[in-house]
C-alpha cells in the first residue's frame, strides 16, 4: 500500500527563500506542498489545507501566534507540535542556526518528517549563502569605486600615473595594517572636506 | 584588555529592555569585565529556543515565561531561572476610537479607573451579545504573559468571563496598533511605546493600565539558562551588579534624554524618542486630547524593582491554573516557585551595601501606601502594591486562593 503523500505548508515573507524551498519539495516528489507569505486569514488556510508539516522561517515574527494558534484553536482540528522538540540536538541546532523550524501534526512518524526538515536546512542554509555572496559582491563593486576615485584625486593633486597612485594606496594600507579600501574612503572623505567641489 | 566573562543575550525590541541595553551601551557591564553582547530577536519563541541551544545564555524574558518553560508548557523547554527583574509596570489596556465611544456611552471615563472603565465595558459586552454581534476581539502578545494575566483579571472582576465573552488571539508587539487600525481586533494589551503608538496615530484610546490593575506589578524578567548559572556564578554574579547600576541609571530622570536617545537607535527600538517619553514620565496621552499622569507607571530600579519576588512567580502560577495552562499540584506549585531565585540577588548585591529585603516573598496587596520596609542596610520603599478588586494574595494560602470561584466585584 503506497502511502498518502505528506501535504506541507511553508510560510515565509520572503517569496525568493520560499521559492527555493517550494522547489526542493517538489523535487523530492512533494506533490501538496502550499506557500504562503502573509498570515493574515491563515487559520482559515490551514482549515482548508490540512497541513501534516508546517515550515516556517525563524525570522518571522508571528511565530507566537502561529504557536499558540496550533495548541488552542478549534480551526485546527489535529494538534500540531514543534518537530525538533522530538527530534536529536544536532537537528535542534543546524534547524536553528539556519533560521528555520518545522511543526507537524501528533502522531506522524519522525522518520517521514527529518528529510522534509533536513531539506529545509539545507535550502535555508543555500539562501543565506547566496544572499551574503550578492552583499560581498555589491561591497566589492562599491569598494572599487572608492579606490578609483582615490586614485583620480592622487592622480590630479600630486601628478602621480594610475599605477603609481594605486601603488602608493597599497603601501600605505599595508604599513597602516588597513584594507585598501579604507585608505581610499579616508583619503575621499578628507578631500570631500577640503574641498567640496571635489567629491 | 579582554573582558574576563563574554555573556550573550537575547532582547525583543521593547521599552522594557532598557536596563539590560543600558547595561551594554552605556558601560556598566564593561566596567564589571563583561563583554555582554545583545541581540534582538523577532519573537519570544526565537528567545526561547536560542536560550535552549545555548545560543544565548540569558535573555530579556516575559515574567511567566520562564515558569511555563520549567513546568514544560512550551515547546524545546529547558531550565531557566529568574535571578532578577527587570520592572515594574508599563503595559496598558488599549482600545479603538469605536470600542472607547461604546464604553463612553455606557459611563467610561478618560480616568484609567480599571472598576468604572471595566464595569462600562462589561455593560457593552452585555449589550452585543444581546442583540447577537460577535464577540470583541482582544490580542495579547503571548499566553505565557503578565498581558494575557492582567487582561483577564481586569475582565473578570469587572464581571466578564474573557474565556467566553471576549475572543483573546495573539499579536507581536509591534503589530499590535495596525491590527488595531485595520479593525482586526478590538483592543490590546502591551508594553510601551505600542499603547502610545495607537494614540499618536489617532486610532485607539488608553482604557486602563498594568500600574492601575495591580500597582507595583511584575513584568518583564532576566531568564537565565540553569546550566549557564550553575557553571558561571561569578559571571552572573557580575551581571547582576551590572544591572543594579543600570537600573539605578535608568530610573534616574536626569538620564531620560540619553535614555530615550539610545533606545531610539535603530539597533534597539527604532522609534522616534518622543514616544518614548510617556514611559519615561509616566506622563500619558490617553487619546481624544485627554492626558493623565500616572503614579509608578513604569519602574526600572525604584520599590525593589528588581527583585525576583517567589510571590510574583506564585501568583503568575495561579493564573496559569486559573486560565486551564496547568493543573494545581504541589510539585507544580514547587517549580514555578523555585525559578524566581531571590537568593542569587542577594548573593551578588550584598557586597554593594544597597537595600535588600528582609523576605523572599510578600503578601501581594497588603500595602496601600508607600511604606519603608526593615532591610539590611540602606532603608527601601516598597507599595502601595494593592490590586483594584481590593484582593490580596497570600503566598502563604494559594488553595484559598485558587478555590475563589467568584472574582467579579460587587457592582453598585
Amino acid at each position: 500500500m503506497t502511502r498518502k503523500s505528506l501535504a506541507v505548508l511553508v510560510i515565509d515573507e520572503n517569496h525568493i527563500r520560499a521559492s527555493i524551498i517550494e522547489a526542493g519539495l517538489r523535487e523530492a516528489g512533494h506533490e501538496q506542498v502550499t506557500v504562503v507569505h502573509d498570515v493574515a486569514g491563515i487559520a482559515r488556510r490551514i482549515a482548508e489545507i490540512e497541513p501534516d508539516v508546517i515550515v516556517i522561517d525563524l525570522e518571522n515574527p508571528n511565530r507566537d501566534m502561529l504557536e499558540n494558534m496550533f495548541q488552542l484553536s478549534r480551526v485546527v482540528k489535529r494538534p500540531i507540535a514543534m518537530f525538533v522538540d522530538r527530534s536529536d540536538q544536532a537537528s535542534i541546532e543546524a534547524a536553528v542556526e539556519a533560521g528555520v523550524s518545522a511543526y507537524v501534526v501528533d502522531g506522524l512518524r519522525q522518520e517521514r518528517v527529518k528529510p522534509i526538515l533536513d531539506m529545509a536546512i539545507s535550502r535555508f542554509n543555500a539562501f543565506s549563502r547566496m544572499a551574503r555572496e550578492l552583499e560581498e559582491a555589491r561591497s566589492e563593486l562599491e569598494n572599487r569605486k572608492v579606490i578609483d576615485r582615490a586614485k583620480g584625486i592622487l592622480m590630479r593633486s600630486r601628478g602621480l600615473s594610475e599605477d603609481a597612485a594605486y601603488t602608493l594606496l597599497r603601501k600605505t594600507a599595508m604599513s597602516q595594517n588597513r584594507k585598501i579600501s579604507e585608505i581610499a574612503q579616508s583619503l575621499v572623505t578628507a578631500a570631500g572636506l577640503l574641498d567640496p567641489g571635489e567629491s | 584588555m579582554a573582558a574576563e566573562h563574554q555573556i550573550n543575550a537575547g532582547f525583543i525590541p521593547l521599552f522594557d529592555s532598557a536596563v539590560l541595553v543600558a547595561a551594554s551601551e552605556i558601560g556598566f557591564a564593561a566596567r564589571e569585565g563583561i563583554d555582554l553582547t545583545l541581540s534582538r530577536e523577532t519573537s519570544w519563541a526565537n528567545i526561547r529556543d536560542r536560550i535552549a541551544i545555548g545560543h544565548f545564555d540569558l535573555a530579556h524574558m516575559l515574567g511567566p515565561m520562564p515558569i511555563a518553560c520549567n513546568l514544560g508548557l512550551t515547546p524545546l523547554a529547558s531550565d531557566t531561572i529568574v535571578p532578577f527583574s527587570l520592572g515594574l509596570g508599563g503595559n496598558c489596556v488599549t482600545v479603538s476610537n469605536a470600542l472607547w465611544a461604546g464604553m463612553a456611552a455606557h459611563g467610561a471615563l478618560p480616568d484609567l479607573d480599571p472598576a468604572r472603565t471595566g464595569r462600562a465595558l462589561g455593560a457593552l459586552i452585555h449589550e452585543r451579545a444581546h442583540a447577537g454581534r460577535d464577540p470583541l476581539r482582544f490580542a495579547v502578545v503571548h499566553p505565557h504573559s503578565g498581558h494575557n494575566y492582567e487582561l483577564r483579571y481586569w475582565l473578570a472582576a469587572c464581571g466578564i468571563d474573557p474565556s467566553r465573552e471576549i475572543e483573546i488571539v495573539i499579536v507581536p508587539p509591534p503589530f499590535m496598533a495596525d491590527a488595531l487600525a485595520a479593525g482586526r481586533i478590538d483592543g490590546y494589551c502591551v508594553g510601551e511605546p505600542w499603547n502610545s503608538a495607537s494614540v499618536v496615530a489617532g486610532t485607539g484610546h488608553i482604557a486602563t493600565v498594568k500600574a492601575t490593575i495591580w500597582k507595583t506589578s511584575p513584568e518583564k524578567v532576566l531568564g537565565v539558562r540553569k546550566a549557564w548559572a550553575e557553571k558561571h556564578p561569578e559571571a552572573l554574579s557580575a551581571l547582576l551588579r551590572a544591572l543594579h547600576r543600570a537600573a539605578r541609571w535608568c530610573q534616574d530622570p536626569a538620564n531620560r534624554g540619553e535614555l530615550a536617545a539610545l533606545m531610539a537607535q535603530p539597533s534597539f527600538l527604532g522609534l522616534s524618542p518622543a514616544l518614548q517619553t510617556p514611559i519615561l514620565t509616566g506622563h500619558l496621552a490617553l487619546g481624544g486630547g485627554a492626558e493623565l499622569a500616572v503614579e509608578d507607571f513604569f519602574l526600572p530600579f525604584d520599590k525593589a524593582a528588581n527583585f525576583p519576588w517567589k510571590s510574583h512567580a506564585l501568583w503568575f502560577y495561579t493564573q496559569m491554573v486559573r486560565w486551564g495552562q496547568v493543573k494545581h499540584s504541589a510539585a507544580h506549585m514547587a517549580l514555578a516557585r523555585d525559578t524566581y531565585r531571590p537568593d542569587l540577588y542577594r548573593v551578588a548585591l550584598k557586597p554593594l551595601g544597597v537595600a535588600l529585603p528582609g523576605a523572599n516573598a510578600k503578601v501581594e496587596g497588603a500595602l496601600t501606601a508607600a511604606t519603608p520596609v526593615g532591610s539590611a542596610g540602606a532603608s527601601l520603599v516598597l507599595g502601595p502594591d494593592g490590586f483594584f478588586d481590593g484582593r490580596i494574595f497570600d503566598p502563604d494560602r494559594i488553595d484559598d486562593y485558587l478555590a475563589i470561584r467568584d472574582w467579579a466585584m460587587p457592582t453598585g
